[in-house]
């Protein structure tokens, strides 16, 4: 029980999701991927006109189960580690986002950026929601995000994969130096 | 009884991503900062990982439970790659989540990333209708 209610090491994490991708070969014979799942959301939801979103979502109704089950893991996992993170973080980061303007350091989201109170603050809805729809958007026009490209792609030795992931560090490291410090200084 | 399987395995998954930090916003900031290894290990080991397994995979020629051979699933290379890519990565470091984290932490009872996730589906919805005229 112990073991549930305490952080992981990486060299535990990272095999972990690593077996996911043998694993849902065996089970369903289809790859590792979580942000398919946004465009099977829209497909069986709103079933809306565009042609991207004419399929047979049905054959994929194992990502939408298996997406479920990351919430529910979710719910489990997150209530389980309502605890201060802050002690594992790198002090370099921490007076970083000091210097930013970050000032809840109580849980593994910063609540003073990420909470309801800050949805109603310009720069909450810049970061839940632009930094939301950049996630869907770019994931399907990319055609793969962290699990299918940077860790699926990669285990397979795909080049499309390699490209992605550079993409996605030059993505994050231009919007970690550029975009957060201004969208930080907004109200 | 396949999904029931695959549920409990993405309930798993949920609560890797918790108990491994991934879920944290400030763990992806360290990790576009370079200030820790910790999600570098992360992805680096599962990277290695999985490319074992799969080679171990192919070497001995398993077979999926359906019993038919185990393809795998190519992913193209275009210009959408790099573009998408690039704003996933700049959605990436404001969120502080990719997509599976984005379900675990909407699970988790997180307000603002239910809002989150269900931008990145209208994010998706969107694309489904300009797809055509952008370059892929």
């Amino acid at each position: 029980m112990n073991f549930f209610a305490s952080f992981w090491p990486w060299y535990i994490t990272g095999p972990l999701i690593g077996l996911y991708v043998p694993v849902l070969y065996i089970l369903v014979n289809r790859h590792f991927g979580v942000s398919s799942t946004f465009r099977d959301i829209c497909a069986a939801a709103l079933r809306p006109g565009a042609r991207y979103f004419q399929y047979n979502w049905k054959e994929h109704r194992w990502r939408l189960v298996f997406v479920a089950g990351i919430a529910c893991g979710g719910f489990i996992g997150g209530g389980s580690l309502r605890v201060p993170a802050i002690a594992q973080i790198s002090a370099r980061t921490l007076a970083s986002l000091r210097n930013l303007g970050v000032a809840d350091y109580a849980t593994l989201i910063p609540g003073d950026l990420f909470s309801l109170g800050a949805l109603g603050t310009l720069r909450g809805i810049l970061l839940a929601v632009g930094g939301g729809f950049l996630v869907g958007f770019g994931t399907r026009w990319a055609e793969g995000c962290t699990s299918g490209h940077s860790i699926h792609g990669l285990a397979t030795f795909q080049r499309a994969s390699l490209v992605a992931t550079v993409c996605f560090f030059a993505g994050g490291i231009f919007s970690t130096y550029v975009l957060l410090p201004l969208i930080l200084r907004l109200p | 009884m396949i999904m029931l399987i695959v549920f409990l395995l993405g309930t798993f998954f949920g609560v890797i991503l918790c108990n491994g930090e991934v879920i944290s916003w400030f763990r992806i900031q360290e990790m576009f900062r370079f200030d820790s290894f910790h999600m570098y290990g992360v992805i680096g080991s599962a990277v290695v990982v999985g490319a074992i397994a799969m080679l171990i995979i192919r070497k001995i020629g398993l077979r999926s439970l359906q019993g038919t051979p185990i393809v795998i699933e190519p992913k193209t290379l275009g210009r959408g790659t790099v573009y998408g890519g690039l704003l996933f990565g700049v959605g990436w470091a404001l969120t502080g989540a990719c997509p599976g984290p984005l379900y675990a932490l909407a699970g988790s009872g997180c307000a603002a990333y239910a809002v989150a996730l269900l931008s990145a589906i209208g994010g998706a919805l969107v694309y489904g209708f300009v797809r055509d005229r952008l370059p892929r």
